[in-house]
């Protein structure tokens, strides 16, 4: 009796200092991936992104890379997902906190990578990395659903677009674990797409429409990069026009 | 002289043989780049006909100025003319009142024929204008029709909505709806019950010139970033959801007109009444408050 | 071979008489004299390319799902009117060369009119007494607007629709009767009724072009009976026309540039891609696309409509001008205004009453090329201000930053090219005084030497 009040009493304990730990999240047993990225968040990321992913709510104090005041979003729950975009697109680091993240070179290595997405995952539960298969998903329901829903921000074939005051990026090299990721996190000022808005299945078919979209079918000719009657006016003026006024010249030379 | 007559003979044939080349590939039913060779082809045989012209102009024909005198006026003949016309109104004696009671035939027959264009379109009732489908109870659908609940619209996305039922190719149908957190919204005391749960519905034709507000400004992190907007791609009108569709950016120069948003007792978000203002483009007297029937 | 079939004619028409003065008639020649004819052959190729599109495209808004050839469209709601061009476009043979060629055409026809318009204003081609001629040129560019306009938003695309819908509201915009007017000529509240479509299609299929046809044809006939203007110099006097007779010279000139327009417009139209509707799909009301942007000759409008800061002109709750009619209505109007009333302004200004057939040199007229410099300028900025969204997205540039810069340029930049120009003018004016000077002097000194 005695025994089975002690084995008891030590599972309780231990239950509660695993509970309480869970809680804090902070020094839960971690993994050597994401105690690795631990030290990578210490050198690159917590100036901005506060002690533990806390986020740090207005520049204040904190001073990081480049005597940058820091200050950023709580990475508390944004799981693996958001990790893994902006670290593998190189939005992040970020060097000026209020500049807009644009994909840029990619400043970890693979393996970093993996260590600091372990390492925030590890902060609280949040997404997983999404596996998408555009192969999966029908174009044509992709193209309805990427006009209804995209083309506002990145244009009818994503070449991208204005947002006051942002730029909707044109998305000729995002890969489909990107797209997918985007749509889910929804960065910077891009709205958000979960999955009772946009199914995974919808989100095959979106995916595989932009991927169509980096080489559309172009059987008019040289396609003066989808963007619309803007370069068209170039050419009817600079091509057309210039040749043009050139025959005019041509055809009124007198022999000599 | 005998080598521009060679040349010349030479773009023609090469002409011809390009025309040729232009029937050959159209006439094949699986070629690559169809439209580009049928464009090649056909132009090149313009231009070997155009090159052949231009050289014929300058070495093959007799190309020599001659001298001519530009015209003048004719006051002689203008005279003439004017004796011609009033000879033939000598027998008129009283020509005002034929010519006024000529201008009151064509001036009411050109407006008599005018008048069926009045036909085309309802121009002196404008009251359609004000018109929308919806109504108040007036459940919201999506593209597929499908009821929208209200856990349906979270923060940071948007969804467009239409009323069920209704035409969604009416410009009164399509709404944007976005959740927004209560505590940060700004709406007109009127419109206090509007938002539940912080959901607001807006038109999403834009008041400056018609285009669909497609674009939602939806910040991850305030502090470095825009707050939320509602966008149109057009000329980049932004409407401000938080404080009943102010303006905030661009030439818009009236609010977005905003949908009163209920949900019933399904869970589902339903319309509350009309919009708070016309929808679309401003007209001339357009009643900016009055609300769309 | 040719003397018995031109008696044959003759004896069937008494024309030869016309014949020999046509074939004789002079052309004064210079290159920028054919600019016009560049705008005519282009209007040629509309007729022809523009009939063989109206034999496969139907003017219907009945709605219909997509089940052809292009995957990424399939089961997609559209109207007949779209669903058909998209055929025509992919899978009628030669389709897309004649729609693209059509295309090119229609943008290369308003920019041929234009550059020959520049021409026409620099050289003081309108004065008396070609005033009408202008008139008639300056309607049949307001006219080609309209008709590319038109022609372009038949086809129900994502992009052309957009634009209808600011059609719309440009209309609505318009003080007292704007919204009457709109209500006429769409049968309603946009998007309007099934019967918007077909007064698009026969304004842009039979109207407009039979207008433009006359206008074009009223046009030739009054250059012809006032013979073509020419420049000064040599044998040529206000009195004295010096040029090449229509046959056989000219019209070997001309024929050649005829045919060179046709290659030109071919090419292009098999070449480069223009307006791929495939790619942007059907309109409707509640769907839009950033970057959207009207053909060349409409982007002049966009500036302006974007570049105008947000105001409705209101009288307590009622809206008076809503903000469209700014870009949309008075700035057009405000330059074909000025456009139409240039002879009656620079007459007014110069005292100028004479007849002219000779052309005046640009920097000899100091003036009127410095204001229409300055005019043009100011068009083609607020035109280069509609593009700053796409400015943004490829350089980095402000957006906002780039508006207020143009709304201060707009003002700034005008008087300065009109300064700039006026230099130009007298700087070559000058240099030409000076070169002369020399040569007179050059010779004289020879002639001394040579006494000597």
């Amino acid at each position: 009796m005695r025994r089975a009040g002690l084995v008891l009493l030590a599972a309780g304990a231990l239950f509660g200092a695993w509970t309480a730990t869970a809680a804090r999240g902070e020094s839960a047993p971690r993994s050597a991936l994401a105690a690795r990225g631990a030290e990578l968040y210490a050198e690159s990321c917590q100036s901005c992104h506060g002690i533990d992913g806390a986020g740090i709510a207005a520049p204040g104090a904190v001073h990081g890379v480049g005597d940058v005041a820091g200050f950023g979003p709580s990475l508390r729950g944004v799981g693996a997902q958001a990790a893994d975009f902006y670290l593998r697109t190189g939005y992040m680091p970020l060097r000026d906190p209020s500049a807009q993240p644009r994909r840029s070179h990619v400043e970890f290595s693979p393996g970093q990578i993996r260590a600091l997405t372990a390492y925030v995952a590890s902060l609280a539960p949040g997404p997983g990395i999404p596996a998408p298969h555009p192969v999966q998903g029908s174009l044509s329901a992709g193209m309805s659903l990427f006009v209804e829903n995209c083309a506002g921000c990145h244009q009818a074939v994503a070449t991208g677009g204005y947002v006051p005051d942002a730029v909707a990026p044109p998305l000729g090299q995002s890969s489909a674990r990107d797209i997918a990721e985007a749509v889910r996190i929804g960065p910077n000022l891009m709205p958000r797409f979960s999955r009772s808005r946009l199914s995974d299945a919808q989100l095959d078919s979106l995916i595989a429409y932009v991927l169509y979209a980096r080489a559309p079918d172009d059987r008019g000719g040289i396609s003066l990069g989808h963007v619309g009657p803007v370069p068209e006016g170039f050419v009817a003026w600079l091509m057309a026009g210039v040749v043009l006024v050139g025959v005019c010249v041509a055809v009124a030379r007198r022999p000599a | 002289m005998r080598r521009a007559e060679l040349t010349v003979a030479a773009l023609l044939l090469l002409a011809a043989a390009s025309a040729a080349g232009f029937v050959v590939v159209y006439a094949l039913d699986s070629i690559g780049h169809q439209t580009q060779l049928l464009g090649l082809t056909l132009g090149a045989a313009f231009a070997c006909v155009a090159a052949a012209l231009v050289v014929a102009g300058r070495h093959l024909v007799p190309v020599e100025d001659g001298e001519d005198e530009y015209g003048s006026p004719a006051p002689e003949a203008v005279d003439q003319v004017a004796e011609v016309v009033e000879e033939g109104a000598v027998r008129m004696r009283r020509r005002r009142l034929l010519a006024g009671a000529g201008a009151a035939a064509g001036a009411a027959i050109g407006a008599a024929l005018l008048a069926p264009v009045v036909s085309l379109g309802p121009a002196f009732d404008l009251a359609a204008l004000a018109r929308t489908p919806w109504r108040r109870g007036r459940r919201l659908v999506d593209e597929a029709g499908a009821p929208i609940p209200a856990a349906a619209v979270r923060p940071d996305e948007f969804v467009t909505a239409f009323p069920e039922g209704a035409d969604p190719e009416e410009i009164g149908s399509p709404v944007i709806l976005v959740r927004l957190d209560p505590a940060r919204l700004r709406l007109p005391a009127a419109r206090r019950t509007w938002a539940p749960e912080g959901i607001v519905g807006y038109s999403k034709i834009c008041t400056h010139a018609g285009c669909a507000i497609a674009l939602y400004r939806a910040p991850l992190f305030e502090p470095a970033e825009q707050p939320p907007g509602l966008v149109c791609p057009c000329h980049y009108s932004t409407f401000d959801p938080a404080t009943g569709g102010t303006v905030v950016f661009g030439p818009a120069g009236r609010a977005l007109p905003q949908l009163p948003i209920r949900i019933d007792r399904q869970g589902n978000l339903r319309a509350g009444g009309t919009f708070s203002g016309p929808v679309g483009p401003s007209w001339w007297g357009v009643r900016r408050g009055r609300a769309t029937s | 071979m040719i003397r018995p079939v031109v008696r044959a004619l003759d004896e069937r028409t008494h024309a030869a008489p016309f014949g020999v003065r046509a074939l004789r008639y002079l052309f004064p020649d210079h290159w920028s004299f054919l600019l016009g004819e560049v705008a005519l052959y282009t209007f040629i190729v509309l007729v022809a390319t523009g009939t063989y599109l109206a034999l496969f495209f139907h003017p219907s808004t009945a709605q219909v799902v997509y089940h052809g050839s292009y995957a990424p469209l399939d089961g997609t709601r559209m109207t007949e009117a779209y669903r058909s061009t998209v055929q025509l476009s992919l899978d009628v043979r030669a389709g897309l060369l004649m729609r693209q060629t059509h295309h090119w055409a229609a943008d290369v026809f308003v920019a041929a009119i234009a550059i020959h318009l520049m021409r026409i204003v620099f050289t003081g081609a309108f004065r008396k007494p070609r005033e009408l001629t202008y008139y008639v040129g300056l309607t049949i560019l307001v006219l080609a607007l309209l008709e590319g306009y038109l022609g372009y938003s038949l086809v129900d695309d994502l992009l052309s629709g957009m634009g209808l819908a600011i059609g719309y509201a440009v209309a609505l915009s318009i003080p007292f009767v704007g919204a009457n007017i709109g209500q006429l000529i769409w049968g309603g509240p946009f998007p309007g009724t099934a019967d918007f479509w077909s007064r698009m299609y026969i304004a842009h299929v039979f109207l407009l072009p039979l207008l433009i046809a006359t206008l074009i044809a009223i046009h030739l006939v009054l250059v012809a009976a006032l013979h073509h203007t020419q420049f000064g110099g040599g044998r040529r006097t206000e009195r004295r026309l010096v040029g090449l007779p229509a046959y056989p010279a000219q019209a070997a000139r001309s024929l050649g540039l005829m045919f060179a327009v046709f290659a030109v417009l071919f090419l292009l139209g098999g070449l480069v891609q223009i307006n791929p509707i495939w790619l942007w799909g059907p309109y409707h009301v509640a769907d839009g696309t950033n970057g959207a942007q009207p053909d060349w000759y409409l982007g002049w409008l966009i500036g302006a409509l974007r570049l105008m800061p947000s105001f409705d002109v209101t009288i307590l709750d009622y809206t008076v001008i809503p903000n469209p009619f700014w870009g949309g209505v008075l700035f057009p109007g405000l330059v074909f205004g000025t456009l139409y009333a240039w002879p009656s302004i620079e007459r007014r200004f110069s005292g100028d009453r004479a007849r002219h057939n000779l052309l005046d040199r640009p920097r000899d007229v100091r003036w009127r090329t410095a204001t229409a410099a300055g005019f043009l300028s100011w068009v083609f900025l607020i035109f280069l201000a509609g593009s700053a969204d796409r400015a943004y997205v490829l350089f980095g540039w402000s957006y906002e930053t780039q508006l207020q810069i143009y709304r201060v340029l707009v003002f700034v930049l005008p008087p300065v090219v009109f300064w700039l120009t006026l230099k130009v003018c007298d700087e070559l004016r000058r240099n030409e005084e000076v070169s002369r000077r020399r040569r007179e002097a050059e010779a004289e000194a020879r002639a001394a030497a040579n006494r000597a």
